[in-house]
């Protein structure tokens, strides 16, 4: 990559530095105020998240992304109220908010599609929760499992589906609440590249459909990349953010831009921040040596 | 293409002829040596049964003598020039050969009682089936619910289990005494007797089966707006029901294995007072009917219990293939 000419990922066409400029204009969902995170553990105190502060924008999608042990789950558990925070707080529409809630919806990295309700009933959950009727949240459900392409699988039960389809399902399940911001946390971490390339241009497709702000979080830097408006990296031990970078592509994406010049200065960027120059000293490379036979005549395979 | 299936591959399911012909062995071979042990004379045999008394006096037809005794007399018979006592090789009167307890299973049913006061077989196990039913009715009815709340927050678990703990390892036959003496001589202290055996074990039991409930699904149901009573309720009971269906077949199996000991105490009744009768009488063959019966009822209703289950969580089917 040293050799490639590339554009600084700073650098935004005008098209693209309009519409930050129009996004940085829409109000603040959810604001995140000094938050810090400790756990004690047996090494005593472990700092997880340290004076994280950010703001996403109504329909806005964030990104967040770092190296593993850099408390993303942490950062995005608290926000949905499944954990406190040491200290700071998490604003959505400007109130504090610490307790989970369906103004939060989450899409998990495991399956948590219900399994003893059918897709249908896990869709309506959220919605007989609130205190709907079962008539309407029956119907209100039904066009969410259509935003999501599964009006086929409503009475199916999740086991019957591929893991795709379940977090397709999981998606529907935590809008249906309409959510003021959507969380996911690795959501399409277990899924196979296909089908994870198919659900990231599926969750364009329905964020641009309505309106939901949404914070992401990936360890893949083209997923990142190729979804968001902004990236927030973090670092590990302790989890700070290191950098928030404005995205460069232009939308509407395309698999096409992942070869674009934008695409690569920015994904250059993420590298540099994610993985920086390794010391020689380093201690999760192997130190290996060579054990053919003796006499064997055995090619040295990178000559 | 039909591959042929190895009988001791590592954890792989056989195929289901090969599973039919192992179920049927596994029940054939107690059968085969215990038909070997009663119809092959020298295998085992100890006993000689006396057809002709002989010149031996306290002989008589039909006694069961000791092969070395019957030997010492037919030896002293001869050389007193008395008649000789006559007599086939026999197994003990508690060992009936299976065709005797084949016959027992129709004539326990239509032997008549031998006093007025006494029951019919029928009405015997009919009256074990309640108590059974009673007791573990009356225990999964607490048991069930406190288990899923100790399973579910940690003060109820906290404030029970350690308790229940302690208590799980007084044998429950000790209560007899003082269940007698509070609840008379009738049904109340059999079924309290089932309920001890059956209670604190099954708090445990649930308890454990509702924390392994993944937490993620509670997380998922707390972030779609669930209060605590909706996560009770619509979340950990309908999530752990199967498994709980499972630990509750279990238990039943638990609860018959007191029912002996129950129907000793106060006035003995059931299955178990017929059975000992039958043992008095000698009726060796009535008596290995009845246990047998009681194996054939539990076994069925465990297997109407699984087979209701596959119909009642249709969710569970993939999970029930391994």
């Amino acid at each position: 990559m040293k050799n490639l000419h590339l554009p600084s990922y700073l650098e935004q066409s005008e098209r693209v530095s309009e519409r930050f400029k129009k996004l940085k204009e829409r109000e603040v969902i959810l604001e995140v105020k000094d938050l810090y995170k400790t756990f004690d553990s047996q090494q005593g105190e472990v700092t997880a998240l340290k004076n994280i502060n950010f703001k996403t924008h109504r329909r806005e999608f964030v990104c967040v992304i770092g190296p593993s042990g850099c408390g993303k789950s942490t950062l995005i558990r608290i926000l949905a109220g499944l954990e406190t925070p040491s200290s700071g707080q998490v604003l959505l529409d400007g109130e504090p908010k610490s307790e989970p809630g369906p103004d939060r919806g989450m899409v998990f990295q495991g399956y948590t599609l219900f399994p003893w309700l059918t897709i249908k009933k896990n869709v309506m959950f959220g919605l007989q929760m609130e205190g709907k009727s079962k008539t309407t949240a029956e119907s209100e459900a039904l066009q969410w499992i259509e935003l999501v392409g599964l009006s086929k699988f409503a009475d199916a039960y999740p086991h019957q589906l591929s893991g795709g389809m379940k977090q397709r399902v999981a998606i529907a399940r935590a809008l249906a609440n309409q959510p003021r911001i959507l969380l996911m946390d690795e959501p399409f971490g277990a899924l196979d590249a296909q089908t994870r390339f198919k659900m990231q241009t599926n969750l364009i497709d329905i964020w641009k459909n309505i309106d939901i702000t949404v914070l992401f979080i990936t360890h893949d830097l083209d997923e990142a990349i190729y979804l968001a408006d902004r990236i927030l990296v973090l670092k590990a031990h302790p989890g700070e953010v290191q950098e928030v970078i404005e995205v460069s592509v232009p939308r509407p994406r395309k698999p096409e831009q992942f070869l674009s010049p934008e695409f690569l200065a920015t994904k250059k960027r993420l590298e540099e921040l994610i993985h920086p120059p390794k010391e020689d000293d380093d201690e999760d490379s192997l130190h290996l040596i060579r054990m053919t036979r003796v006499g064997d005549d055995v090619e040295d395979i990178e000559l | 293409m039909k591959q042929k299936q190895s009988w001791f591959a590592v954890r792989q399911a056989l195929s289901p002829i090969q599973a039919r012909w192992l179920t049927l062995l596994s029940f054939l071979l107690p059968l085969m040596i215990w038909s070997i042990v009663s119809y092959v004379p020298f295998v085992w045999h100890p006993k000689v049964e006396i057809t002709e008394p002989g010149g031996v006096s306290w002989f008589q037809e039909g006694m069961l003598i000791d092969r070395a005794i019957f030997s010492a007399e037919v030896a002293k018979a001869r050389s007193e020039n008395t008649q000789a006592p006559e007599g086939f090789r026999a197994n003990p009167v508690y060992l009936p050969a299976p065709h005797e307890v084949a016959v027992a299973f129709y004539t326990a049913f239509t032997t008549e009682p031998k006093r007025r006061s006494e029951q019919w077989l029928h009405e015997s196990l009919w009256h074990s089936i309640t108590i059974i039913f009673w007791g573990f009715f009356l225990s999964s009815l607490v048991g069930v619910p406190i288990g899923i709340l100790c399973g579910t927050f940690s003060a109820f678990s906290k404030a029970q289990e350690p308790f229940i703990e302690f208590f799980r390892y007084l044998p429950a036959p000790a209560f007899g005494a003082l269940a007698v003496a509070i609840l008379g001589i009738h049904d109340g202290p059999k079924i309290a007797i089932i309920f001890i055996g059956t209670f604190f074990q099954q708090v445990l039991i649930v308890a454990n089966t509702t924390r392994k409930l993944d937490i993620a699904l509670l997380e998922a149901a707390l972030t779609l707006g669930a209060n605590k009573m909706q996560i009770l309720f619509r979340v950990v009971i309908p999530g752990i029901i199967p498994d709980l269906f499972r630990d509750l077949r279990i238990l039943l199996g638990w609860a018959w294995t007191y029912l002996i000991v129950a129907e000793l105490i106060g006035t003995s009744s059931g299955i178990t007072w017929f059975i000992t009768q039958q043992a008095r009488y000698k009726n060796f063959d009535n008596v290995f009917a009845a246990i047998i019966m009681i194996g054939i009822i539990g076994l069925v209703s465990d297997l109407i219990l699984a087979k209701l289950s596959k119909h009642i969580f249709p969710w569970e089917r993939s999970q029930n293939k391994a």
